[in-house]
């Protein structure tokens, strides 16, 4: 059990600057997620914790240690890897034991902890297979169940379900969690998947171009996006975005339009978009946030949108329209009586709408 | 395979298998016969009545028997096994640290050092033979298995180095990393993990390696010259030719027996050997 600290951590291949001065401080027993699209640096992060990358500048500390230079085994880690890395020619028990046995367990111990592990993971039966023999899931978890032998300081887990088909990877995924709650012990899990990142995080880190965008708990990054990046990366579908301009309403308070709507800022944001008036801002507005108008929405929270695609899934349909120049998602009760090309007037949810400035993508 | 009518797959796929099982057999058919035809059949002149090249109604031992008995043949072999063996040996090992150590450690201007030691296997053998005759003089190793067992890794050392630089980076990173953050040094992670899985990597290696120092011929030439201490091929060719006369059946007999500890060690270790070749490493 420990807190990992990580201090203006630097990673430079060559002339390449991957991870640029990340500060971290993950909990003890808190499972961290990494997130952010490909090469943003969260899997070269997580690898200098582990000990398989050199650090160029700042520092890495487990417990009570600063660990920069000292090699992975001395780190007190375990570690699962997105193609499982099972050691292809040693039975599932052994490679659960390898590590025990080079750390010199005694055998009863060794077996002991094995069989523990194997019971938490339900893989009694195979202990005796090698790992081809195993499907895809069998391998994750004789993956896991190599990590949990040791009852390691920390658990690092490099996008371990990626592999995996996407009904396992649900399941999975609820294992891990219920995994986590059953050891406590400190995790840090690296993926790409927003999903994953929402459901398995107790905090949540989004990277982009190796800096962290922003770090807090799923709901809070999924409310209070720090940035246009971060907003866009998380939900499914993706926020909605719209250039608008700024102007003064006569009446008091702002006004945001372009050639498709045109919506009264709602008091709560009037402030921060002070500022802006007469120039441009992002609004973002995400698609379970629009509904279609009724007579109780006020006037001024409303735009028309022409629908292009219907998308029916089941427990919601998703209106793929066109609000002049730009492209929206709304998603709506599946029994909308809409149609392709229909004209419809959209209503916005104003306690939901976030403005983002136009040059730093921050949020105003 | 090939689609549509049963005429096709006989032109294109089982013709062409036939004609190439044949041209790559028949000297082997023709070593055997040669070896169990008497004299009087091998040099007959091709014009005579029943001349038949490719049978005999008489087939003899005798030319096995004179190899065995009236020349150093079975002395050869042991050479011969002795010398390919130890330089295998040597070189195998070699070539596996140092394959490892092009592949997986990233020390300054490793790929130019990989580069390097190919490039000393292009050299032919039919220059280097020159200096390294000298420095053998200078060793007085001239005539002793070592002048060879020395000498032979200097191409098959390279050679083993390329073959397990390409067989190590097929093997996924992941699992020596895993190994390493599990408790091993780099050392145990190697010997626990990337060596076990390299087996197949190893044997193609040890056999390619074993069968090019088998069949060496221009250094065991130069460097050997009493006939106690020949391996099988120049022993077999210097001294069952003499001047022009070419004693066909012994020289087949030596050639055939001289064939068969490769052919075992091939059919031995085929399976490994393949799967060696493909580079398959099953995760």
């Amino acid at each position: 059990m420990a807190q990992v600290l990580i201090q203006s951590l630097n990673k430079k291949f060559d002339e390449v600057h991957v991870v640029k001065d990340v500060n971290l401080e993950i909990r003890d027993k808190e499972f961290m997620v990494f997130v952010g699209p490909s090469g943003c640096g969260k899997t070269t992060t997580l690898r200098m914790i582990a000990g398989l990358e050199s650090i160029t500048s700042g520092q890495v500390m487990i417990g009570d240690t600063v660990v920069n230079t000292l090699p992975p085994m001395d780190r007190d880690i375990a570690m699962v890897f997105q193609n499982y890395a099972l050691y292809p020619h040693m039975t599932v028990y052994d490679n659960m034991a390898f590590g025990l046995k080079m750390r010199k367990f005694a055998k009863d111990d060794i077996r002991r902890r094995v069989q523990d592990a194997a019971d938490i993971l339900d893989i009694r039966d195979y202990l005796h297979r090698k790992p081809r023999q195993l499907s895809g899931g069998q391998r994750q978890r004789v993956a896991l169940g190599r990590a949990i032998v040791r009852h390691p300081r920390v658990f690092l887990f490099d996008e371990p379900l990626s592999n995996l088909d996407a009904k396992l990877r649900v399941q999975m995924r609820i294992e891990l969690r219920k995994l986590h709650e059953r050891l406590g012990t400190t995790a840090v899990y690296v993926t790409h998947d927003q999903v994953e990142a929402m459901t398995l995080g107790d905090r949540v880190v989004v990277m982009r171009d190796g800096r962290v965008q922003q770090v807090g708990e799923p709901l809070e990054l999924y409310y209070q996006p720090a940035n246009r990046f971060v907003a866009g990366f998380l939900g499914s579908p993706a926020m909605n975005f719209a250039t608008v301009r700024i102007e003064a309403d006569p009446g008091g308070g702002f006004v945001a339009a372009n050639e498709g709507l045109r919506l009264t800022v709602p008091p709560r944001l009037t402030d921060r978009v002070g500022p802006y008036a007469g120039r441009e801002l992002t609004l973002g507005i995400r698609p379970e946030d629009l509904h279609i108008a009724d007579a109780s929405d006020p006037p001024d929270l409303v735009f028309d949108a022409v629908v292009e695609v219907i998308e029916r899934l089941g427990s919601e349909a998703l209106l793929v329209m066109r609000v002049g120049k730009d492209a929206m998602v709304a998603s709506v009760e599946p029994t909308v009586p809409a149609r392709m090309r229909d004209r419809l007037r959209i209503a916005i949810n104003p306690e939901r709408l976030h403005a983002f400035d136009m040059e730093t993508g921050a949020a105003v | 395979m090939i689609e549509g009518p049963l005429w096709r797959k006989w032109l294109f796929v089982n013709i062409p298998i036939i004609l190439f099982v044949f041209v790559l057999l028949f000297p082997f058919y023709w070593m055997i016969i040669t070896t169990v035809r008497p004299d009087s059949e091998l040099y007959r002149p091709w014009n005579a009545p029943n001349y038949n090249p490719f049978w005999t109604w008489r087939p003899t031992l005798e030319h096995i028997q004179y190899l065995l008995e009236e020349t150093l043949f079975s002395t050869w072999m042991l050479n011969t096994m002795l010398i390919a063996g130890i330089s295998t040996i040597i070189s195998v090992i070699c070539g596996v640290f140092a394959g490892y150590a092009l592949a997986r450690l990233n020390f300054p201007y490793a790929a130019g050092i990989g580069t390097g030691i190919f490039v000393t296997y292009l050299v032919p053998q039919t220059l280097l033979f020159i200096p390294l005759s000298d420095i053998i003089r200078n060793f007085s190793l001239g005539d002793t298995p070592w002048a060879l067992i020395l000498t032979y890794p200097t191409f098959l050392i390279p050679f083993c180095t390329w073959l397990m630089m390409g067989y190590f980076k097929a093997i996924p990173k992941e699992l020596e990393e895993c190994a390493r953050i599990d408790g091993a040094s780099r050392f145990k992670a190697m010997l626990y993990i990337i060596l076990p899985i390299a087996v197949p990597g190893i044997l193609s290696a040890g056999i390619f390696a074993f069968t090019l120092s088998w069949n060496e011929f221009i250094y065991a030439l130069v460097f050997l010259s009493s006939p106690e201490q020949k391996t099988v091929p120049v022993g077999v060719t210097s001294e069952l030719i003499r001047g022009d006369v070419f004693f066909w059946g012994p020289l087949m007999a030596g050639a055939l027996l001289g064939s068969i500890p490769v052919a075992l060690v091939y059919s031995f270790f085929v399976e490994h050997y393949v799967a060696g070749m493909t580079g398959s490493v099953k995760g």
